[in-house]
């Protein structure tokens, strides 16, 4: 990138500079074509940042439409800030997952807490206050010096800014698999709470109207970030250090109650974050939105630094920024709020009838563009997409059921994996209290906020098994929105909408590609199907580092609604005498499985089958029961199978044991990954009311007061262990491996 | 009798210190922005916790020189109720209303969950709700909250029993095991965990009310001895 920005438009065109910000030949003549004119500097930069992936969706798009993104619940989908959903008495929820993979590869503290404050500006852009933080992380396995500095420290960005801002990171969700050793995965979800009269839209519309800029002063931190996002990581990307932003949480503090009080006020006319391509993108779509133009005056942007140019301008990526539009004569009462923050808010231009993007900086023209071509007419690409070959493989495959000589031995093991190993030195660092609204804190299937001042609650969840997905993305993608389903049904709720962190390597190659249509394809299906529409999200491209691909990984961020709180579901076993029982039916299914990568190290074969109307249906069926208030306990089953989930609905420090009997081959019985099933404790007295309820569901066992957890096989012991023993295990596993 | 709670740049529990009073407890309270405060009309102060000025310099430093502090100091000095938590502790510490200092928590990390904590003293106009040596649960969230104060202080701590609350498993390498100080007039009281964040059931405790219904049982007391 050169240093010096006084290059005029034939140097650009002739020396290919727009190659450099990620423009493709095909591209920069469409620009030309577009403007009728060379683009100067500035402009190619501008096209640049709002024709990347990160900005325009460019290769997703014709994939994303399939999602179902309408419902009767639904009040804004995808396209704004973040989804709306109504939950009555004139409340909505307000969600949308985002990642900040790149940028947390290359400085994990900064990446991961700019990403956790760029999701909760997202939210309450549209006016909602955010009440809870959730993520869904990703590293290679904890082997290397790299791996651990990289998860220590993203833990510790995203605890650092959610602490600060006083929103509870409420749980999440930390896998660990070798394909992400280069490229770690953050994700960071937020989720709030508004009044529908209070649904504020990124829209600049009414020409004349005022735009103001709210906030931290840019500098020249993040730029080309959006381009960054959208390019391999490769040996080099530590160059790219300046392009990662720093986060300010105490500003972001300010700004959210600053902006709150604005949005009560009615001379706000919408309300935009300045995320990724910063000033140019919160800008241009506000204005494409509501069929308007905007002008701006650089020379009223507040500076961190001296003499930035344009370029730098509208191209930075400096954090905890708003973009307003104001009605005309009223900026006034709008700057009061923030300064009352001690925060800057300042008029820098206006709304136009003529649909340009028209910039001014020392008295000249730097930039005009037709708005729409910025957010409107990026380019759309139809990939070619090819089966993987490794895939067709896989499904020539039979199942096949791991060696497991001492099933003691190989549970132990299992819970000390530390994809399925207690994440509780991870979220013993996130502030999940603050907001006084946090009933059930992390490490349940759902975290579960109360909703104030009503009988309701919130469930929360993200999930994401990728290696399924590695094996058959359709059916991955299906077992990602049901697994999401099941927990959110397992807390008491009924499941309202999804947003999705879609992480795939690089598009351009065809076998990525059709992880991707195959894997949206599979998740539409369970969308639909589920009845959980898509309301917003994101997708994160090019994750793949010196060649390498990691495991496709659309993350399902899914928010359900509890009725009562009476419906209130714990994941743990709750008293002795209560009967255990499981819902489903268990095959011996191995392929993509924990015990499959412990016994023989690899992932192979065939995904778990997965039937979307058995999941429906036995999703109802559980919902009825516990609104009936026939179920202690529910778990949903997955990584590790019935054996893990067993030994982690007893470990809630009770005391308590369980007497579990199977039959068939144990090991299918312990730890197929078979899927839709649940766990379920009932009360004794409850138990033909609820048979009657649930089908598929067959009593197995009892909790006990032992502290003993035993299973039988036929008549013989097969596994006797003290539950305080595995439990140690599980929660040492991580803080071990870190030592 | 009326509470308020004062609200800094950056206070992240003042919300759910004000619920805790106005909604669960039925008192009057106000949130009170840090510049506008008169607070002469207030029968007791509460600093939440949080991140005032987002604890750069150090936790509470920057809140601690701000104008409102002074008022404070000088209701402190007439009698009436403070009380810090978590970063309104930090704020008392870096006032001089209380005596030592926070470390950074000896696990280097911030932690959020519940601890027992042990009522030390339970005859202070904060804690008369509870029982001699009972064993409380509240959660604590804090990054410095590993209490150091030197021997000499301590030991006069210790003998003049201002000493409230300590941690019976210890988690952040504080002296003593100290949760919270009161200093010596019995007025200002200082403590990291959050009995705010332990009002109803649901959420895990009700410990935390006890505490607010000592301040209040004990000012109706003083008001009508007062009378």
């Amino acid at each position: 990138m050169p240093l010096t920005y006084n290059i005029s438009p034939e140097k650009v065109e002739q020396e290919k500079l727009y190659l450099g910000m990620g423009l493709s030949d095909e591209e920069y003549a469409k620009v030309k074509h577009i403007l009728q004119r060379r683009p100067n500097f500035t402009e190619t930069g501008i096209f640049s940042v709002m024709w990347s992936e990160h900005c325009s969706y460019k290769t997703s798009k014709p994939l994303l439409k399939k999602f179902p993104s309408h419902g009767p619940h639904v009040l804004q989908g995808p396209g704004e800030g973040a989804g709306v959903v109504d939950i009555g008495d004139g409340q909505a929820v307000v969600f949308k997952v985002e990642s900040h993979n790149h940028p947390s590869a290359v400085e994990p503290y900064q990446g991961a807490a700019t990403g956790v404050g760029g999701i909760i500006r997202d939210v309450f852009s549209m006016g909602a206050r955010p009440v809870a933080l959730m993520n869904s992380l990703r590293f290679g396995n904890l082997a290397t010096g790299r791996t651990k500095y990289l998860f220590q420290e993203v833990v510790h960005g995203i605890a650092g800014y959610g602490n600060c801002v006083g929103v509870p990171t409420v749980g999440g969700e930390v896998q660990f698999d070798d394909s992400y050793e280069e490229n770690p995965l953050v994700n960071a979800m937020c989720v709030g709470l508004i009044n529908h009269d209070d649904i504020q839209k990124g829209v600049a519309s009414g020409a004349g109207n005022t735009v103001i800029y709210a906030g931290a002063p840019t500098g020249r931190d993040g730029i080309h970030g959006a381009t960054f996002a959208s390019d391999d990581l490769s040996d080099e990307s530590d160059a790219d250090r300046p392009s990662v932003q720093v986060g300010d949480p105490f500003m972001e503090k300010l700004l959210i109650e600053a902006c709150l009080e604005v949005s009560h006020s009615d001379a706000l006319v919408g309300m935009q974050d300045m995320g990724a391509a910063g000033l140019t993108s919160s800008a241009s779509e506000m204005a494409s939105k509501a069929g308007t133009g905007i002008t701006m005056n650089l020379d009223f942007v507040p500076q961190r630094e001296q003499d930035m140019n344009a370029y730098e301008l509208m191209l930075s990526e400096s954090q905890e920024r708003m973009l307003l539009v104001v009605k005309q004569g009223r900026e006034q009462e709008i700057i009061n709020v923030f300064e009352k923050y001690g925060l800057q808010a300042v008029t820098v231009g206006e709304v136009t009838k003529e649909k340009s993007f028209l910039l001014k900086q020392h008295g000249e023209i730097v930039a005009n563009i037709p708005v729409d071509a910025l957010a409107e007419e990026a380019p759309v690409y139809q990939m070619p997409a090819k089966e993987a070959a490794y895939v067709k493989a896989f499904q020539q495959m039979e199942h096949a059921v791991p060696h497991v000589g001492d099933h003691t031995a190989m549970l132990k093991q299992l819970l000390q994996q530390p994809t399925i190993a207690s994440k509780e030195s991870v979220y013993d660092q996130y502030d999940s209290m603050v907001q006084t609204n946090t009933v059930v804190t992390p490490g349940s299937d759902s975290a579960v906020i109360r909703i104030k001042g009503t009988d309701k609650a919130l469930a929360i969840t993200t999930d994401c098994n990728s290696r399924y997905i590695y094996l058959d993305p359709k059916i991955g993608g299906r077992i990602a929105v049901a697994e999401a389903a099941r927990n959110i049904v397992s807390s008491g709720a009924r499941p309202l909408g999804l947003t999705d962190g879609l992480n795939f390597g690089n598009p351009t190659n065809p076998e990525v590609f059709w992880q991707m249509k195959q894997s949206v394809e599979g998740m539409s299906e369970a969308a639909c199907i589920l009845k959980t529409p898509v309301v917003s999200g994101n997708v994160s491209l090019y994750n793949q580092s010196n060649g390498r691909s990691i495991f496709p990984t659309p993350v399902v961020g899914m928010v359900g609604l509890i009725e009562s709180l009476d419906h209130l579901t714990p994941s743990f076993f709750q008293e002795p005498g209560d009967l255990i029982y499981l819902i489903g039916e268990t095959k011996a299914e191995f392929g993509g499985s924990e015990l499959q990568n412990v016994v023989e190290g690899v992932y192979e074969g065939k995904a778990p089958a997965s039937d979307l109307h058995v999941d429906a249906d036995r999703q109802e069926q559980l919902l009825a029961a516990i609104q009936e208030g026939l179920i202690r306990s529910a778990h949903d089953l997955a990584e590790g199978g019935l054996g893990v989930a067993l030994a982690e609905s007893i470990f809630n420090g009770k005391g308590l044991g369980l007497e579990a009997g199977i039959s068939g081959d144990p090991t299918v019985a312990l730890f197929s990954e078979s899927q839709s099933r649940f766990l379920v404790s009932v009360k004794p007295d409850q138990q033909r009311q609820f048979e009657a309820t649930v089908a598929d569901a067959s009593q197995f066992g009892s909790v006990t007061d032992s502290g003993k957890f035993v299973v039988r096989v036929d008549d013989g012991v097969l596994i006797e262990e003290d539950v305080q023993i595995l439990h140690d295990l599980w929660k040492g596993a991580i803080p071990c491996l870190l030592k | 009798m009326k509470f308020a709670v004062i609200v800094f740049p950056g206070s992240n529990c003042d919300r759910d210190m004000y619920y805790a009073l106005h909604d669960v407890l039925g008192m009057e309270a106000d949130l009170v922005w840090y510049e506008h405060s008169n607070l002469e009309n207030y029968d007791a102060i509460l600093l939440p916790g949080g991140f005032s000025y987002g604890d750069y310099l150090r936790s509470g430093a920057i809140a601690s020189a701000s104008g409102v502090m002074q008022q404070i100091k000088a209701h402190a000095e007439a009698g009436k109720p403070v009380l810090g938590v978590c970063n309104g502790f930090q704020i008392l510490l870096e006032a001089g209303l209380l005596p030592g200092a926070m470390l950074p928590n000896k696990t280097l990390s911030f932690m959020c969950h519940y601890e027992a904590l042990a009522v030390a003293n339970h005859e202070t106009s904060f804690t008369t709700g509870f029982d001699k040596g009972e064993i409380i649960h509240l959660p604590i969230a804090h990054g410095d909250g590993n209490y150091f104060v030197d021997d000499a202080t301590l030991s006069e701590l210790k003998k003049s029993n201002r000493i409230v609350f300590t941690y019976t498993n210890n988690p952040n390498g504080s002296a003593a095991d100290i949760a919270g100080i009161i200093n010596s007039q019995g007025n200002v009281l200082g403590m990291m965990p959050h009995p705010e964040r332990a009002v109803e059931k649901l959420l895990g405790s009700d410990d935390g009310i006890r505490l607010f219904q000592s301040m209040i049982e004990n000012w109706r007391v003083a008001y009508a001895a007062n009378l």
